[in-house]
């Protein structure tokens, strides 16, 4: 097998993911500023787009304390643990049909595996490690108390991520994510797309807060609640390791959408495309761009619900996980299964 | 407990659709996304500056009238100063004043713009100004002499109205 090509990927998707992280902390900057009727970063260079160079060079020049009671090695792994294993879930996230370049068919998708939600699911929980080994080995409370923290709500919602996931699974029939993305290709009645958001509303919605969970986004976010736990697991973190935690929340939110994107809505799939008659290049390259836009979309939405919502108490999500997030998965594949069965 | 001074407030049971949480978040959704496209508070400082209104306590000047201050070195003002800022020494002067300040510094890292010197002032000499970008690099540089003190009246008319106008 050629080994050029999927290095060829890779380096496209980091380099793509990385400087998208960069921007999405520019976004989220600029986006939470207007909600609050601010202005946001708009100095460095123009309109502040050069922001997040001078952010990144802040956080190389910073001073890296390790604090002396720390375990120093598990310190260090940590971040590293939680970035490898946000960048490594967009392996196998399709983000185009195959695409004929160069006389020869290349997929968009780095690895196709044919259990590429089962990895996802492997994956996005294995994210919870580098939280909670960040504050085991940090020897500090607070970060303590936000790696249990962590843990604890990574079990809770996994459980219902899972089980909404399972919806998708019986109507696509695969574990392969582009067979579910080609099966989203068909339309409802002739009109509507046949995207799993409007397949399964239910399964969607559960999927979307299970996921925000698992991200530790705001409302979700409590392993950093600010107020109570200073900073959280990273408390003891700083210079770039801390820069490496922070990349990694934003790596998780980009890998995120993208999941959300080719789970519910459609992955690259450009609805009606194929009567407008292009050339299937440009069919394919539609499709990319089809696929950003979904996921800057979902992204967006990511930022705006974290400077809506309030963060929830530590009950409230244990409530919220148990005793309606896991009912409602349920339900949604008995409902599911009915329709099917019909 | 239900005493005269305190009301009590009976919270609402939430109706079965604010229970959803769902559609109310679509509805704070909503106003934030408002929100974005109203317009915003900031002043770009160094490009865009603050002009303070005639109520604003900047630093304390010292006014100046025909070429002469009008102070008269009482030494009230630094009687009354809380933070002990201004320190005055007075001499004599062959005008209708016959008194003048000798030295007259007001050291504006102690100041806290209060204004009581102002106030006290029997002769409007000592007013604050609109003058608020006061940032030093040396502490002896925040010792501001007679050189500084000491403005024209027609840069502080807005302030000196102002006053007559609100004793
Ligand atoms: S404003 Fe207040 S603190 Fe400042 S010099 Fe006058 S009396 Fe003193
Ligand atoms: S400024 Fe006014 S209060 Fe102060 S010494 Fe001069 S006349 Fe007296």
């Amino acid at each position: 097998m050629n080994i050029i090509e999927p290095l060829v990927k890779i380096a496209l998707i980091l380099l793509i993911n990385l400087t998208t992280v960069a921007y999405l902390v520019y976004t989220e900057r600029r986006v939470s500023a207007f909600i609050q009727n601010r202005v946001g970063p708009n100095r460095v260079g123009p309109m502040g787009l050069l922001q997040p160079v001078a952010d990144i060079v802040k956080l190389f020049f910073k001073e890296d304390i390790v604090p002396t009671a720390a375990n120093k090695f598990v310190h260090s792994l940590a971040p590293l643990i939680s970035l490898i294993v946000a960048l490594s879930t967009f392996a196998v996230i399709p983000f185009g049909n195959t695409i004929h370049l160069f006389g020869r068919d290349i997929k968009l998708m780095i690895a196709d595996v044919n259990v590429g939600l089962l990895y996802l699911l492997a994956l996005s929980s294995l994210g919870v490690y580098g939280i909670t080994l960040s504050g085991w080995s940090s020897n500090n409370k607070y970060s303590l108390l936000g790696g249990l923290r962590s843990s604890a709500q990574m079990i809770s919602y996994e459980l219902s991520m899972g089980l909404s996931i399972i919806g998708v699974l019986m109507i696509a029939g695969s574990l392969q994510l582009d067979k579910i993305v080609v099966h989203q290709g068909n339309y409802l009645g002739g009109f509507l797309p046949a995207w799993n958001i409007f397949l399964q509303p239910l399964g969607f919605i559960t999927f979307v807060v299970a996921y925000f969970a698992e991200t530790n986004r705001l409302p979700f976010d409590l392993p950093e609640a600010e107020p109570e736990l200073v900073g959280g697991y990273h408390t003891e973190y700083s210079g770039m390791k801390f820069g490496l935690f922070f990349l990694a929340e934003y790596a998780n939110m980009i890998t995120a959408s993208a999941v959300i994107t080719t789970l519910y809505l459609g992955g690259w799939q450009f609805p009606f495309i194929e009567n407008f008659g292009f050339s299937p290049l440009a069919v394919s390259l539609l499709q990319v761009a089809a696929f950003g836009v979904k996921v800057a979309l979902v992204l967006l939405f990511f930022i705006i619900v974290r400077w809506t919502i309030p963060r929830f108490r530590y009950d409230q999500l244990m409530n919220l996980g148990w005793k309606v997030m896991l009912p409602l998965a349920v339900l949604n594949i008995i409902i599911t299964g009915f329709f099917i069965l019909v | 407990m239900n005493s005269e001074r305190s009301t009590i407030i009976r919270k609402k049971d939430l109706s079965l659709w604010e229970r959803m949480y769902i559609p109310e978040i679509v509805k704070g959704m909503k106003l934030t996304i408002r929100q974005m496209f109203a317009p915003t508070f900031t002043t770009q400082y160094p490009d865009e500056r603050f002009q303070p209104p005639a109520s604003f306590r900047g630093r304390p000047v010292l006014v100046e009238e025909n070429g002469v201050e009008r102070c008269v070195a009482c030494g009230l003002c630094s009687r009354v100063c809380p933070a002990l800022a201004i320190e005055v020494q007075a001499g004599e002067t062959e005008l209708g004043k016959e008194r003048y300040p000798e030295k007259f510094e007001i050291n504006m890292i102690r100041c806290i713009f209060c204004g009581f010197c102002e106030e006290v002032c029997p002769e409007e000499a000592i007013i604050m100004s609109q003058e608020y970008e006061l940032a030093f690099t040396k502490p002896q540089d925040a010792l501001f002499g007679k050189d500084k003190l000491v403005v024209p009246i027609e840069k502080v008319q807005t302030r000196l109205n102002f006053l007559r106008a609100n004793r």
